[in-house]
């Protein structure tokens, strides 16, 4: 690797990772003042586990994320067989608009428009109005993983099924579905940590007594930094960390098969 | 198995995403315009008119006549919404452009390394993108604020006499731009690069082009899928940002995603707020057109 490429990875990297460092490093700061280091200390984790709303969130969050992630991954996947395998059908253009466009609309669209949904069909507001949300923008996610790795799978596999008098929904079942495992794993775990990590969509739909992770975080976050919230990072970003590694050496373990994208 | 069932199995596959994004997705919208063009009231829903569905023809007609502009009047005579939506577009526009020359040579270097190497780098670009946004966010004002790290380190090094007023300011809100945003443009730019022939880059090589022409003339225009995307990626959702200029821009950057939540949450103004979230979804519908086009295209490359 040529000195220009070190050099645009190492101040890339160290971008993308120093405030994430600054948050560890300061959650075991024994002082309250965030910006003065009193000695290492874990009390602030102490803390954070005593907090009883903080860990009532969480939980929230969580069954929320669950069934959101399960209901993306369906979705997701039905969406990506039509884009993939049903070549041109009527209603194409509007079937691919409403995969991607949840993904990149701005999330103050997506809240507030499905707030008006709820209200005007008289939905009672709470973890599952959450739930829908969170699956609707989860879908395209899953579709474009998914998606991805149906184009890398070889057809054949399929089309030998095929001629040994397997039907479609048996062909699908033994062999597209297995194939497509790692993919849908991803897409599951891609829905999961994008509904764990709502704060804008979740505010707008939510209702009294369902409060997530990030909505309770933000209410701290809006009165300034405070130590016991860099606890909460921290592991946070100490259980991301660890899905990750797990999914990359999972992926790394099927060898060849890794589809692009 | 025959034609008509062959057709009718392909529909069942596409029905369920379909009625379920119709339903939670494009109906949405339909009320959030009928909603701009009602009036607040002090009921719930807080708004009039409310269509009677069992008025018939009259409750559907004295209903439409109820409907007026008053709210995108509101929007275009105020400075205040005039001033949030240019400076939405003038910050996205900016940290678009400024994602674009950090992101990539990030990805180039990415799709340079080793086969080893690749994986790992992507990963390490990827566990952030996979933190909370929020918590990423957050971690900048430690680190802007002025008795923050960053001033403490420039003040110590002599670089600077008093703190900087980082914070609140367009600058913090420009930083957690281009920070929480960066994988969204290294990661397709990456994804396009990495698959690019290698002998292309030779052969321009051998033909005695130096290495800033080969990235110029080929490497570049080649990219030129995986930029766009990625430049869409990261200017739509960035246009109607909420987190980044609610915590690190003060009360003096408003941008069109925070004006919309004040009008929402604060003012409780619900066909304003409405209003707001129509005028933004006309500024991304274009870029958002595109992105679907680019994303179809790549798809089809990609085959």
């Amino acid at each position: 690797m040529s000195g220009t490429n070190r050099i645009a990875l190492i101040l890339g990297l160290g971008f993308l990772y120093a405030p994430i460092l600054v948050l560890v490093v300061y959650s075991f700061n024994a002082s309250a003042l965030v910006t003065v280091w009193g000695g290492f200390s874990t009390r602030w984790y102490g803390v954070l586990l005593a907090d009883r709303p903080l860990i009532e969130a969480a939980w929230v969050s969580l069954r929320v994320a669950l069934l959101a992630s399960l209901i993306a991954t369906t979705l997701g996947t039905l969406a990506a067989l039509a884009l993939e395998r049903h070549g041109r059908f009527a209603g194409r253009g509007l079937f691919t608009g409403l995969v991607y466009a949840p993904m990149v609309m701005p999330e103050v669209i997506t809240g507030l428009s499905l707030l008006l949904l709820f209200v005007g069909i008289g939905l009672d507001r709470g973890i599952a109005t959450i739930v829908v949300a969170h699956a609707t923008f989860g879908t395209g996610f899953v579709a474009v993983v998914v998606a991805a790795r149906l184009k890398g799978l070889d057809r054949a596999l399929e089309e030998a099924a095929a001629d040994l008098g397997a039907g479609p929904i048996r062909v699908f079942w033994s062999i597209t579905l297995p194939l497509l495992a790692p993919a849908l794993a991803a897409g599951f775990l891609l829905a999961f940590t994008l509904s764990l990590d709502d704060l804008v969509i979740a505010s707008f739909v939510s209702g009294p007594g369902a409060t997530t992770l990030p909505m309770r975080l933000y209410s701290q976050v809006r009165l300034g930094v405070n130590p016991e919230i860099n606890a909460a990072s921290t592991l946070l970003i100490g259980m991301v960390s660890l899905v990750v590694l797990t999914a990359s050496w999972l992926s790394g373990r099927q060898g060849g098969q890794r589809a692009a994208g | 198995m025959t034609a008509r069932s062959a057709r009718f199995l392909r529909a069942v596959v596409r029905l369920p995403p379909l009625l379920w994004l119709g339903a939670f997705f494009l109906v949405p919208f339909a009320i959030t315009l009928k909603i701009s063009l009602s009036e607040p009231a002090t009921a719930m829903p807080p708004y009039l008119p409310v269509l009677d569905w069992a008025g018939g023809i009259e409750g559907w007609s004295s209903f439409l006549e109820a409907l007026h502009f008053t709210n995108f009047e509101t929007l275009a005579g105020d400075a205040l919404y005039r001033d949030a939506a240019l400076a939405s577009l003038e910050l996205a526009l900016i940290a678009t452009a400024i994602l674009i020359v950090i992101g990539t040579p990030i990805a180039y270097a990415m799709a340079r390394a080793s086969a080893r190497w690749q994986p790992i780098l992507v990963a390490l670009v990827v566990v952030p993108f996979w933190t909370s946004f929020l918590i990423r966010v957050y971690a900048w004002i430690a680190i802007l604020k002025p008795e923050g790290l960053l001033n403490a380190g420039l003040l110590r090094l002599g670089l600077i006499g008093a703190p900087l007023e980082i914070i609140n300011t367009q600058v913090a809100v420009l930083i957690g731009l281009t920070y929480a945003y960066q994988p969204f443009m290294v990661l397709p730019l990456y994804a396009v690069m990495s698959r690019l022939d290698p002998a292309l880059r030779e052969a321009a090589a051998d033909l005695g082009a130096s290495p800033a022409r080969v990235f110029w003339s080929v490497t570049l225009p080649l990219s030129a899928p995986g930029l766009v995307a990625g430049a869409l990626l990261c200017f739509i959702p960035m246009v109607g940002e909420f987190i980044i200029p609610d915590l690190l821009g003060g009360s003096e950057t408003l941008m069109l995603g925070r004006v919309l939540w004040s009008e929402f949450f604060s003012n409780r103004d619900w066909p304003l707020a409405s209003a707001v979230a129509v005028l933004l979804l006309l500024i991304v519908l274009g870029p958002v057109i595109l992105f679907r086009e680019a994303e179809t295209r790549r798809g089809e490359a990609a085959r």
